[in-house]
């Protein structure tokens, strides 16, 4: 994996709220990754890791508060406003919306088209410079060069998965949102997606990631931050608290 | 000019897709085709009223089978989460409605031409002297019914009950298109074929605006 030179973007949480119905999934989020770190997101199912991830990505409006992308590119901070009336639209700013390169739960991949198809197909979508050279690298990164005339609904849970990431470092994006990276992994595939990690954080890219315990992983964190219930009830970028934070250990 | 070229992709992707697991096409035609041969066998009509109420007969299978189509449009974006992906992928949402309405369109004037010519022979109804006539209808009435199927199937996709919730919302909506493309081709299956260019203008209408408030409100019916 090559390292490209990031233009250095963070991403500026204030007061975020958002509300399913009567359930309050995010509380009062304020906080702040500084471009070029790597943080870590812990929390026990349902205290909104996702939820926070898929608004930071622009595919969930926040119901109150709003998110900013400061970035030392002239004229590149974006923000992304919550809700407040019925039909606004809201202000995305196109740069930061498409900076961000996200891996979800679901591998958002199409089962009907192969390993290539579907790269070239967010590739063109996203106009990615050389396109098929850069999915053919990519490929090869993966580890599914071999495989890539193969339809994916063929492929197993863990090489979808190297897919959907191959998907998200396509455009070589500023920042990274990764919703548990390493579901579906062999061992194998967790230190290559660790080697990928720590080239692009180093490199200057910002990571946002939401992790279950620790790993080669979590390692790469710069920072650790715990949701409780919507509210982040624990930040910090000792070393010795981040592994409690992680761990579940003071919980 | 990305819309255009996202568009493009995306419709590449859409006909790919299909042509593989060919599960829309499959539906639409044999649904057709079962409605057409078991009400020629069931009223065995007679030629003037092969006439008088086949051109509904056809539009009401064309549209119940568009229903059908329609439902998984939106609904197979959803198994792996893929319309995220699009959603950050493309400069303008439109393009994801627009490559899919287009497919759509497409696929149902296929499975119309292809059914033309059964319900001619089915119905001893003439059809080659006005064929050029009746794909313009066709195309017109299939664009409506694409343009509106398409959003419904996007806001029914998120609901619950959604395999009711489709048609329920698609067929009241689409009632004028159904009455004016039943209209225009009643009239071209005349002995003495005519132009009904009240329900051709109404057709037109009624893709203008539903294109134009899909272009206007289409990126709210893709929020979560």
């Amino acid at each position: 994996m090559t390292s490209p030179g990031f233009s250095p973007t963070g991403i500026r949480f204030e007061n975020i709220e958002k509300r399913f119905g009567r359930l309050s999934a995010l509380r009062r989020i304020r906080f702040e990754v500084d471009p070029g770190e790597c943080v870590a997101l812990a929390g026990r199912n349902g205290s909104g890791k996702t939820t926070l991830l898929r608004i930071a990505a622009g595919l969930v409006r926040p119901s109150s508060g709003e998110i900013t992308f400061p970035s030392s590119a002239p004229g590149g901070t974006g923000t992304r406003n919550g809700a407040s009336s019925g039909v606004s639209k809201p202000a995305i700013s196109q740069p930061a919306k498409v900076a961000a390169g996200f891996v979800a739960h679901a591998t958002m991949v199409y089962g009907e088209l192969t390993a290539e198809e579907n790269l070239l197909l967010f590739a063109r979508l996203q106009e990615t410079p050389n396109a098929a050279a850069r999915v053919q690298k990519l490929l090869q990164e993966v580890g599914l060069f071999e495989r890539r005339a193969s339809l994916v609904r063929t492929f197993s849970r863990g090489m979808r998965q190297r897919v959907a990431i191959a998907r998200a470092l396509l455009h070589e994006s500023s920042i990274l949102l990764l919703d548990e990276p390493s579901t579906g992994l062999d061992p194998q595939g967790v230190a290559w997606l660790a080697a990928t990690l720590r080239q692009l954080r180093d490199a200057g890219c910002t990571v946002l990631m939401s992790l279950h315990g620790e790993s080669e992983i979590s390692a790469l964190a710069t920072r650790a931050v715990r949701l409780d219930a919507g509210l982040i009830v624990a930040d910090t970028r000792a070393g010795a608290e981040m592994h409690s934070i992680l761990t579940f250990a003071d919980a | 000019m990305s819309l255009l070229s996202n568009t493009t992709v995306l419709l590449g992707k859409e006909l790919r897709t299909e042509f593989r697991s060919r599960e829309l096409l499959t539906t639409t035609v044999v649904f057709i085709l079962m409605v057409i041969v078991l009400f020629s066998f069931t009223f065995d009509p007679t030629y003037t009223e092969s006439r008088r109420f086949g051109p509904g007969l056809l539009w009401l299978a064309f549209l119940f089978a568009a229903s059908l189509m329609l439902q998984p449009c939106f609904l197979r974006e959803q198994n792996n989460d893929t319309l995220s992906a699009l959603r950050l992928s493309v400069s303008d949402p439109f393009a994801i409605f627009l490559a899919k309405l287009i497919a759509n369109t497409l696929f149902l004037l296929f499975t119309e031409l292809l059914m033309l010519p059964v319900f001619a022979i089915l119905y001893n109804v003439p059809v080659l002297h006005v064929a050029g006539q009746l794909v313009m209808v066709f195309f017109l009435g299939s664009l409506g019914v694409s343009i509106a199927g398409t959003a419904l199937s996007a806001i029914s996709a998120q609901a619950r009950m959604r395999e009711l919730l489709l048609p329920l919302l698609l067929l009241p909506i689409l009632t004028p298109v159904l009455v004016s493309s039943t209209q225009v081709t009643v009239g071209l299956l005349d002995p003495a074929p005519f132009i009904e260019w009240k329900g051709i203008g109404f057709l037109v209408v009624f893709d203008v605006v539903f294109l134009t408030a899909l272009w206007l409100f289409g990126e709210y019916l893709l929020e979560e």
